[in-house]
């Protein structure tokens, strides 16, 4: 698969003040890639980096191949990616039809394209019915759902989204996310800023988590294997001391107990589960299902966010 | 630069002004109002005088009048340049703006040439209707049409050079400022070398003969181009969003 964002000890200070400290990452085509971290870990700075809105101080980026601070670089960068800031910025005393029809006209569209994208994306999300509406009389799910249409209008291979859903509604967020989630199957390669572990883990094919610097890389699915322990829910008829100590005797921490059922921390739940559930069955329990507990990314961002202070 | 990418910034600002009328306003009514006043003021004046007096005053007279739309020019561009870059301030409309592959020359001239258009079409306008109503006033006792003339076609060269050198202060001005109407009356300063320039020609220190206008005409270019050049300097996409406040 071709790398379509590439960073290498990419940095950025203000002054004495170190925005984004090294961060080295790719990430490749069509792929959905979630930058987590607290509020000031540098998220924003490092998308308006990779947009050619703010200067790197110090490392080298690519998108699409094109070197990101190189001045003939820079407006092609631009004319390929599609940016959704975390102010949406939206011209709130023009209609939705005409805040996508200068966008198209600033990615110099023909009016024939511009007519067909803006048809498309408006129905596409909804809003087709409010085309001649002010955007400043739309709710900000909708003002949220204008603004990714504006980021998509000249049809952009890689798309920079900075906290997309972030004070929105569920629904709207849902609106949001499932939008995204048509993009990925567009074979879009996405750059998603977010501090919503849930939406990351929901969207994402791949996270990293920044501090400054950064943290961790992987898919939520390793992130969570990796990093935290893993355990299993036994649901049992009636958990007696009997079996209790059978699993204490296999060598195995009980993490939670209540009358009907076990939290059990298991390696390798894959490998262990089959002799673990035959000691509890000789001991007399009687199994009705077993489950993991997953230990969710925002467990695994917790802690090693708490580890890097 | 690219012509076609700073009219489409400036066609934006045009269709927001439709919708925000008062923003406008100001830049339309004067114009007009100097374009009815002075030439009923004339004719009221000269209708008093012998008409050996009149012969001699009205010249005079209109073109004293003919200068303020000078003034105007230098003033009026301020509420809209000042809205148009205050404006998208305050609504965070300039980060995605930025992020197209306009370059900051494109925007900077499309936000002149919308501070620009409207002033400078109106002040025509009104100069036109000036001139109309002057002739109408005067031909029965001058004898002949006294407009058009050189004198105000000078003074209609210089009009968008005095409205350009308005719309690049204030840039540079909204640029520090967070509220469109403390631009507006920081820019409205402008009018006083206006003002020093028409108290010397009426104290004939520099008078506003045809040469001395197209002197005016020349530095005020001059003047033009180093602001420009200031403007795109305070102009940075990366002090834009990570200094304006």
């Amino acid at each position: 698969m071709r790398t379509t964002i590439d960073l290498e000890n990419l940095t950025k200070t203000f002054g004495d003040f170190t925005a984004v400290d090294s961060v080295s990452l790719h990430v490749d085509e069509g792929e959905v890639f979630g930058f987590l971290g607290p509020n000031g870990a540098g998220k924003t700075t490092t998308v308006r980096m990779l947009a050619c809105l703010i200067s790197k101080t110090s490392g080298r980026a690519t998108v699409g191949g094109y070197e990101v601070g190189n001045n003939s670089d820079q407006p092609k960068i631009r004319g390929m990616i599609g940016f959704l800031p975390e102010n949406v910025g939206l011209y709130e005393e023009l209609s939705a039809y005409d805040n996508l029809d200068f966008y198209g006209r600033y990615y110099k569209l023909t009016l024939q394209k511009r007519r067909e994208q803006i048809e498309y994306f408006l129905k596409m999300l909804g809003l087709w019915d409010k085309r001649d509406d002010a955007a400043g009389t739309f709710s900000k799910g909708m003002k949220q759902k204008l603004a990714l249409a504006r980021a998509l209008i000249h049809d952009p291979k890689v798309l920079f989204l900075d906290e997309p859903t972030a004070n929105l509604d569920p629904e709207a967020s849902k609106t949001v996310r499932d939008f995204i989630l048509e993009l990925k199957k567009e074979k879009r390669t996405i750059f998603l800023n977010t501090h919503l572990l849930d939406e990351a883990e929901r969207i994402c094919d791949r996270v990293a988590i920044l501090k400054t610097k950064l943290i961790a890389t992987g898919s939520p699915r390793d992130l969570r294997h990796s990093l935290s322990t893993r355990r299993v829910r036994v649901q049992l008829e009636l958990v007696d001391d009997a079996i209790v100590e059978a699993v204490k005797t296999l060598g195995y921490q009980i993490e939670e107990k209540d009358s009907d059922s076990l939290v059990v921390v298991v390696g390798n739940p894959e490998k262990e589960n089959p002799d673990l559930l035959k000691e509890i069955q000789a001991a007399g329990g009687r199994v009705q299902f077993v489950t993991e507990v997953g230990s969710s990314l925002e467990d695994v961002y917790l802690k090693l966010v708490k580890e890097s202070e | 630069m690219d012509l076609q990418s700073a009219w489409s910034v400036a066609a934006k600002d045009f269709k927001i002004f439709r919708k925000k009328i008062n923003v406008i306003r100001a830049s339309i009514a004067f114009p007009l109002i100097f374009a009815v006043l002075f030439p009923t003021i004339l004719n009221y004046s000269i209708h008093k005088e012998t008409s050996a007096v009149a012969v001699t005053v009205a010249p005079t007279l209109m073109d004293s009048f003919s200068i303020w739309f000078l003034f105007v020019a230098a003033t009026i561009p301020t509420a809209i340049a000042s809205y148009s870059l205050v404006g998208e301030k305050l609504q965070k409309s300039l980060e995605p703006l930025l992020a197209t592959p306009m370059t900051d020359g494109d925007i900077l001239l499309g936000k002149s040439i919308s501070g620009l258009l409207i002033p400078v079409a109106s002040i025509y306008i009104g100069s036109a209707i000036f001139m109309a109503l002057m002739d109408h006033f005067t031909q029965g006792v001058l004898g002949y049409l006294y407009y058009p003339n050189w004198h105000i076609g000078i003074i209609l060269l210089v009009v968008p050079l005095a409205s350009l050198m308005s719309v690049e202060v204030n840039i540079i001005i909204s640029a520090r400022m967070t509220d469109a109407r403390s631009a507006q009356q920081l820019g409205t300063l402008l009018a006083l070398p206006f003002v020093g320039l028409f108290l010397a020609s009426e104290l004939k220190i520099y008078p506003f003969t045809n040469t001395n206008l197209l002197i005016l005409a020349g530095v005020l270019a001059l003047i033009d181009l180093a602001f420009f050049f200031v403007s795109k300097a305070t102009f940075q996409r990366e002090e834009i969003l990570t200094r304006w406040k």
